[in-house]
Formats: C-alpha cells, structure tokens, sequence
C-alpha cells in the first residue's frame, strides 16, 4: 500500500469520525458539559499508545526522552481525567427517589423506539 | 513479514477497533445522567484495551514504559482528586498534557524519519506541533489564570494582533520549509518556539469571563493535533479519539459563544479590555432597595415559585453549600425552588451544574435558560446570588452595552427579584447593572455564604 492510499484512508476515517462526534456530542445534556469535557481529555490521551512504541522500540535517545515525558504526561491524564469523571458523575442525583433508572435507558437507547 | 507477527498485529488492530467503539459509546452515554456513567466504564475498558494492545507489539522493552505508566498515575490521582471549584484550572493543565504529549512524539517522529517525509506527511505533521505547541503554553496560560496565579484581567498593549499575526505567519513560513526540504532540521525547533510563544500571547488578552470559551477552544485545538499525530503514526485509533475530542470541543466552543454572542475571532482577537474604558463613566448614585435577611426570609417563605439564579461570585464566596440549606428549608415549606443556569455561569461549560450537584442538589432542578426563562413572569422571587451580566436587561435593550444582544436570563420579569451582592460596585466586565435599579428589586448587600446562611437560620427560627 503506497502513503497516498493510506493518508487518504486516514481522511476517510477523520471525517467520519469526526461526524459521529459532531452528533454525538451534539445530544450530551449541558447538564453534563463539565463531565464530558474531562472525559473527552481522559480519551484523547489515547495519543499515549503512540508514546509507548516510542519508548519501546528505543530508536535514538531523543526519541525514548520525549516517548517518556509524552507517556507520563498523557497518563496523567487518562488516570485524572477518568477519576474526576467518576467523582462529578456520582453526584448528580435525581430528585425523583427512582428505584433503578440507571438500567433502562441504556437498553432504549440500544433498541430504538 | 512472518505469519506470526501478521497475527499479533490482526489482534492489535482488533483491539483498537473495539476500543474506537467503545470511546464512541463512552461519549454516546453521556447524553444523560443516568446512564452517564456506563459512558465511564466504556471508556476505561477501551482505554485498558488500547493500551494491553499496544503492548503487544514485538520487541519492545517495557521497562521505561512501566516507569512511565506508574509515575503518571502518581501525578493523575491527584489531579482527578481536586476541589470542584478548582476543575476549570484542572481541565485546562489537561489540555496542556494532553498537547505535550501530542507535541514531544510529533517531534521525535520527525527527527526519526527526517528527511525522508514525503510533502503530505509534513504539512500534517507541521500542523500536530503548531497546534500541540500553542495548546501547551495556552493550556498553562489559561490554568495560570483560574489559579489566578497571573492576572485574570486581559492584558491588552497596542499592536498585539499584528504581532500575534506575524507570528503565526512565522511558524507557517518554517512549516512550508519543511514541507519543500524535510532536511531541513535546525528549523524545526523555531517552529515549535514560535508556536510555544504564540500560545502564550493569544491568551494573555483574554479575561476570566472568556475563559468558558477559551477552554473549550483548546480543548478543541488539543483533539485536532492528537488527530494529526494518528495521521502521523496511521493510527486510526488516534484519529478517531482525536476527531471525537476535537469535535467536542467545537460544538462547546460555538455554543459558549453563542452564549455570549461572540465570535470566535472576537473573542481570541478582540478582548474585554475597551469595555473597562466605556464603563468608566456611568458615576451618578441612582437610588436602590435594600433588605435585610429577615425581610428577605419573610419574602421567601410566602412565595409560591422561587428560582435561584447562580453565578461564579456565588462559587467565589463557597456558598452552594448553604444554598443546599435553603433549598431543603423553602421545599420544606411547599416552595417550588428551581435554579436557572446559564450557557456560561462559572469557569467553564456546565460548571456551575456540577458545583450545584456537589452540593446535593437534584439535577432535574437544575434548569438552562433557554428551558426557564418563560417561567419568570410566573414566578414570584428570582433570587440572583453571584451572578451579574448575565441577568443585565441591557443586554436586551440598550444597543450601546457592550453585551447588547448577549442572551440573558429573563429575571427582571419575575414579580420580586432579590440580588445578593456584596456592595454596588460594577461586576467582572465593568457593565453597570439597570436591574439593581428597577423598582421591583431588593438589594441583600453582603457575602453571599453569609448571608444565605442568615435567611436559613431566620426560616428556621423566626416562622416556626
């Protein structure tokens, strides 16, 4: 496979991407801004697998330095950012003393009407 | 290629196919409350498998990377442990890990594979270190300022657009550099430098009423240069997370600016320091009511509908706690208690939602504008705590206010709006506020924690 079919993929794969986000994210409740903001921080420190092969693979010393400072700095965020996730998301509670809620909208959701 | 290591990589590749859906529900399950933290497990059980994935990968030596995992856990934990009011500074020093991250394995890969990049190659990689790097110092900036370790108020000098325009224009000359002569590698580190550089200066102009959209602004600029590095890497893992977070933080960017009925460019470009100048005139003392916190109790318990309208100052004084208490002490007593938030109340996107929600306070009480603000003329007590533009009826009529067209919470229509403040001085952006003056206006000067906790205490004791 030469660069070009490749990159050209990678387009593919951007901008689909890029508009399942664009719909998803489009229906998060604002009630939930804050949460999903240091969730999407906690994701996008996926960049953390491409780190890991720096230092793996340990090509030059620069390259093992910078996959190392990269690797810790985006761990950081994964642990953070799911952590914080975690504690905003245990304290929204419901009024309504529901007795299970959590259960059921996942399955309509999944299901459709 | 032996079979063998064909099969590993089928696997690795599998696995970030199902970690790719998995960060799609995550998102997808934060849509509402209660089925937000499924949205949690999904994420971390893609990320578990990203990560064990990778590891995969033949003749790697894992003992940095052990290093490096456990001693970024050391520092994450206490960063996903800090105070809620402290969340905005969090999230932008996040971005600015995020972006070194994406910065630091942009770089090695071009000093790895330079000079053999082929053009395509090297505009994205250009574009993952310029956009990586201004985060970086952006991100920090930004942090600085929640923090308030730097100044909030935005530091204006004469020329800053063209020096920030020249800049960029800099890092882009070096940038089509490379792309012409990828050999080139004594350019590069000045490409990052001015990128470093220009981060600082795009948010030196920037105030703290700003800072919902800035930080959603980066957080939009941090996905697009982690997307860039899976062009880089052809990780279409990568890319998809990127594309996932950088379409996040557009929408959150245009909907803050929307709030605030901005732009974007006038926001980056076009700081809150002429309106301070304006403001500066309007020095005549016009008359106002003031109460007392047991008028201000007796006025509560005999209504009807209450809505609460919460704003930074409020966050400020530390106050949602006894706001909690006077929650449970009007719904005690039959009031219909809401409270009414704002696209951009607090420091970020949905913050004060989530002070509220520490505090204990149900979310469905929790209500946006666009939701509550027909309510008003139904209602009997607004009751404003900490919160200033965005309640200013200006913003609605006078063409000459600075925020004129600025949506607003529609509390001047409420039949008594109460206002704590601690003294008439002007708010962050300097506006004056026409509802202080209005004649259905009670003014409860004093500290917002203080002085919730005096109408507590007075619904407690002086009605039975």
């Amino acid at each position: 496979m030469n660069s070009t079919s490749t990159l050209i993929n990678a387009l593919f794969i951007f901008v689909l991407a890029g508009f399942i986000g664009f719909e998803v994210i489009r229906r998060v409740s604002p009630l939930l801004h804050t949460p999903l903001m240091s969730l999407t921080n906690a994701l996008d420190a996926i960049a953390v697998v491409g780190a890991i092969v720096l230092v793996g693979e340990h090509k030059s010393h620069l390259a093992t330095v910078f996959g190392f400072i990269a690797v810790v700095a985006a761990t950081s965020n994964i642990v953070g950012g799911f952590v914080i996730t975690d504690r905003m998301l245990k304290m929204f509670k419901s009024s309504r003393p529901a007795s299970q809620p959590a259960a059921k909208p996942v399955a309509k959701s999944v299901g459709g009407q | 290629m032996t079979p063998e290591l064909g099969a590993t990589q089928i696997v690795i590749e599998l696995l970030y196919l199902v970690a790719s859906v998995l960060f799609i529900l995550s998102l997808k399950w934060m849509s509402s409350p209660t089925t937000a933290r499924h949205g949690i497990w999904a994420g971390e059980i893609g990320m578990v498998l990203a990560i064990g994935g990778t590891l995969l990968n033949h003749g790697m030596s894992y003992h940095l990377i052990a290093i490096g995992l456990v001693l970024g856990t050391i520092i994450g934990v206490p960063l996903g442990r800090v105070a809620m009011t402290a969340v905005p500074q969090r999230t932008a020093l996040s971005h600015a890990f995020g972006a070194l991250c994406v910065t630091l394995v942009g770089s090695a890969e071009f000093y790895l594979r330079s000079p053999d990049i082929s053009p395509f190659m090297m505009s994205v990689l250009s574009l993952e270190v310029i956009l990586g790097g201004l985060t970086v110092t952006g991100s920090l900036m930004a942090a600085g300022k929640l923090q308030e370790i730097l100044p909030q108020r935005p530091l204006t000098y004469k020329g800053q657009n063209l020096v920030n325009f020249l800049l960029l224009a800099g890092a882009l000359v070096i940038a089509v550099t490379l792309v012409l002569h990828p050999g080139s590698r004594s350019l590069f580190p000045f490409m990052i430098l001015i990128a470093l550089a220009f981060g600082v200066l795009l948010i030196i102009p920037i105030g703290g009423a700003d800072m919902p959209t800035v930080i959603s602004l980066l957080n939009g600029y941090a996905g697009l240069s982690a997307a860039a590095m899976g062009f880089v890497l052809n990780s279409k893992l990568l890319i998809i997370a990127g594309a996932l977070d950088g379409s996040s933080g557009l929408i959150l960017s245009i909907i803050m600016s929307k709030a605030m009925n901005r732009s974007f460019t006038n926001v980056l470009f076009g700081a809150f320091g002429q309106v301070q100048a304006a403001a500066a005139g309007g020095e005549e003392a016009k008359p106002v009511r003031s109460a007392t916190p047991e008028e201000a109790a007796a006025i509560l318990s005999a209504a009807n509908r209450v809505i609460v309208v919460p704003g930074y100052g409020m966050a400020v004084a530390q106050a949602q706690h006894k706001v909690r208490e006077l929650y449970d002490a009007l719904t005690k007593r039959g009031v219909d208690v809401r409270f009414a938030i704002h696209p951009v109340a607090g420091r970020m996107p949905g913050h004060m939602n989530v002070l509220l929600a520490e505090a204990d306070i149900p979310y469905d009480r929790l209500i946006e504008m666009d939701e509550i603000n027909g309510d008003f003329p139904q209602t009997d007590v607004a009751l404003v705590i900490g919160a200033n533009d965005v309640t200013n009826p200006a913003a609605r009529t006078d063409t000459t206010s600075p925020i004129y067209g600025m949506p607003i919470l529609d509390v001047d229509k409420a039949h008594t709006v109460m206002v704590i403040k601690r003294s008439m001085n002007p708010g962050f952006a300097g506006i004056d506020n026409p509802l202080y003056y209005l004649d259905n206006t009670l003014m409860l000067f004093g500290d917002a924690k203080a002085f919730v906790g005096s109408i507590v205490r007075e619904l407690a004791g002086g009605h039975g």
